[in-house]
């Protein structure tokens, strides 16, 4: 081989790569300016006390202190910033809604997987609050649940006025109600004996079906029997909530849940039904078709084919829903409720925004910021190792 | 599923999906239904639900020495009142500029992840994907202290120039190319094409699909952004659509007929893009759980 032609393949890989360099040129900087050097300088600011007035200065581990640990104040252990596990405590609280809504955009998904004619109609209804969602929504939401001219409180008056202008019918309401409120809690009392009965067998314990059955008969009966003798105490509560409904955004009882039945409204029929349809649509019919040779029904070919075979996409909703619900409730914080009453609806995220934007403390703001990347980091290393044992890939 | 399912059970989804969907509706009925309302139907608490307004008139109307406005007074009065003009021109401006950009430099940055080959490429694109799993608000503050140090603070520049550079918008245009076949790559080669060349007449033509999509949700969320506007931004001038509502909505609070004439200034626009790109919308939620 020449030396010429030896330089000339050279300059060909290296002109390759200098072409490269430029491709990536805008886009890297850019990656450095806004990413890479504000994650560095995120980390250093995390360990100053700054208010942006004055120069920063190091106070090494202090924020975390004061974020994270606790004190003693008369024989008790006080967390130094009560208000920031306040806080936490919201946001996983508001995190609840996430397993509800995944579980009904697959049933969503599961109903709008059938051959029916305006399918594509319906799942552009399904679809509008997604699309839609921002200020408009959340303004709109603020006006359904006024206390006083709100839509929801107007429609539970009517229905409660025409239940409770005669007796029978009043009495019967409520019956309907407390079964339903019994089937609920036995629904809720099976899944618990169950996962007990999961974890017996997995720990080698021989309890036979006998304890199990008697365990919910005996469960089921108390319920039902609690219900009924406090019948008259749930007539009293279901009355007065119908003549006087709640101040939905307006009291600490009523605030969360409003937000996450919002949410539920406004996420079931978006992106993760979405991806549970084509999920669905991914499952190869000849599964079903063996699995009915099998002598397999509709439920039995759900937990056998169907669940399965979405779980990669289970899984992924998951651990975007966990990763998304820890940075939310800005928006809905900031524009609905000012994070209140008594700083219920305050999450995470809009408390780093009132520290850093609002008192300027940039340095605790950091700490927090850097929290909450610790611990999306470890809750989806810990969901992703479960995954790894329970995600059927093909 | 090819097999026709029995009547009884057509008859049942429709009725559960057609309550469903009426759920979904009522609250858009109900913001426009108030948006053609006058302010004192609205405002009676013990008043019942009514889905159409008392008073529809074409024009302000007296009515027993009263003055009733017109229907649709609502929408001018809102409109002028909050300057939508202005918000939308603000709105669109950064949507427009910053999703171009964003595409542009994403496009870039992806050809050369994809089909060039430089020392340090698998690492580089490996810091890139870390970078994914970052919160915002880790790097907002920063970038926050970065433009007050540059005297943005309140100017488009701000409210553009930190979106314009995503590791997501890379990564997915990136998965595309390398899905593409390199046969036309080669050909322009041969044809003297330079690499300028090849990815503006080969792989950006070939990636119309995917360039939508990154396209129709860039918009979207530059369209949607209400944090990082909030904080950079102080004057009126500078407002985008969300924040100007916002303010509205504190000066305003009560007034809840011009509000949801305003919610519906506010969402027509969205909802016309939506109506015209739903393929790129539902193409590019499966894209991005195809990582799963």
């Amino acid at each position: 081989m020449s030396k010429a032609l030896n330089k000339q393949v050279m300059t060909a890989a290296q002109r390759e790569a200098l072409a490269a360099y430029a491709f990536l040129m805008p886009n890297f900087l850019g990656f450095l300016a806004f990413t890479s050097i504000p994650v560095v300088l995120s980390l250093v600011m995390a360990f100053c006390h700054w208010n942006i007035f004055r120069p920063p200065s190091w106070v090494g581990l202090e924020n975390f202190r004061s974020l994270l640990w606790f004190h003693r104040e008369g024989g008790r252990l006080v967390a130094n910033d009560p208000f920031f596990w306040q806080y936490v405590y919201n946001t996983v609280y508001l995190m609840a809604g996430i397993p509800i809504g995944m579980a009904g955009s697959l049933i969503l998904a599961l109903m709008m997987n059938q051959r029916l004619r305006g399918i594509v109609v319906l799942r552009t209804i399904y679809f509008l609050p997604t699309v839609c969602s921002g200020v408009a929504l959340l303004i709109l939401w603020k006006y359904l649940y006024n206390a006083d001219i709100g839509l929801i409180n107007k429609i539970i008056r009517l229905i409660g006025g025409f239940i409770y202008s005669s007796r029978p019918l009043a009495i019967a309401f409520t019956v309907l109600c407390a079964i339903l409120l019994g089937l609920v809690t036995i629904a809720a009392a099976v899944c618990l004996l169950a996962a007990l009965r999961y974890l017996s067998d997995r720990a080698g314990l021989e309890w036979g079906d006998g304890i199990f059955r008697t365990l919910a008969i005996l469960s089921s009966t108390a319920i039902f029997v609690s219900i009924g003798v406090y019948g008259r105490v749930l007539y009293s509560h279901l009355a007065a909530f119908f003549a006087i409904p709640p101040d939905w955004l307006g009291t600490v009882k009523w605030a969360k849940p409003s937000l996450i039945l919002m949410s539920l409204w406004g996420g079931l029929g978006g992106y993760n039904m979405i991806l549970y349809l084509a999920a669905l649509q991914g499952v190869p019919s000849s599964y079903y078709e063996a699995a009915e040779i099998d002598g397999a029904g509709p439920w039995a070919k759900f937990w056998s084919v169907t669940w399965p075979m979405i779980s990669p996409t289970t899984f992924f909703i998951l651990i975007m829903s966990i990763i998304s619900g820890f940075q939310s409730g800005f928006m809905t914080a900031n524009i609905l409720t000012n994070g209140g009453p008594a700083g219920s609806t305050t999450t995470i995220e809009y408390y780093l925004y009132q520290t850093a934007f609002e008192k300027f403390n940039m340095g605790y703001a950091s700490a927090i910021a850097w929290f909450l990347f610790a611990v999306i980091l470890i809750l989806t290393r810990f969901t992703w190792r479960i995954g790894g044992r329970v995600v059927v890939y093909e | 599923m090819n097999r026709r399912l029995p009547l009884g059970k057509v008859i049942g989804l429709y009725l559960v999906l057609g309550i469903g969907a009426i759920t979904m509706l009522v609250p858009f009925l109900w913001m426009l239904s108030t948006s053609i309302k006058q302010p004192s139907e609205v405002f009676s608490a013990t008043g019942g639900i009514q889905l159409l307004p008392k008073y529809f008139f074409w024009r302000d109307t007296v009515v027993n020495g009263v003055k009733i406005r017109a229907w649709w007074g609502n929408y001018p009065d809102a409109w002028r009142e909050i300057n939508f003009l202005r918000l939308y021109m603000s709105s669109v401006f950064v949507a427009v500029v910053g999703t171009f950009g964003q595409v542009m430099t994403s496009s870039m940055a992806a050809y050369a992840f994809a089909r060039l080959r430089f020392p340090g490429r698998d690492k580089l694109f490996f810091a890139y994907l870390a970078t994914m799993m970052i919160p915002g608000s880790v790097t907002m503050i920063p970038v926050f202290v970065i433009m007050k140090r540059l005297h943005w603070i309140n100017t488009y520049q701000a409210l553009i120039v930190p979106g314009l550079f995503s590791a997501y918008g890379t990564f997915m245009l990136r998965q595309f190319f390398m899905s593409l076949p390199s046969d036309l790559e080669d050909a322009a080669k041969i044809d003297g094409s330079g690499y300028l060349g090849i990815w503006w007449r080969v792989v950006l033509p070939l990636s119309k699909p995917a360039l939508a999509t990154l396209t129709t949700f860039t918009f979207m969320g530059f369209w949607g952004s209400y944090m990082w506007p909030l904080v950079v931004t102080i004057t009126e001038e500078l407002r985008t659509l969300p924040i100007g509502l916002k303010y509205f909505v504190g000066q305003h609070s009560t007034n809840y007929t011009q509000l949801m004439a305003a919610s519906v200034i506010a969402l027509v626009p969205v909802l016309i893009l939506f109506i015209f790109n739903q393929r790129y919308f539902v193409e590019g939620i499966k894209l991005s759980g195809l990582k799963g």
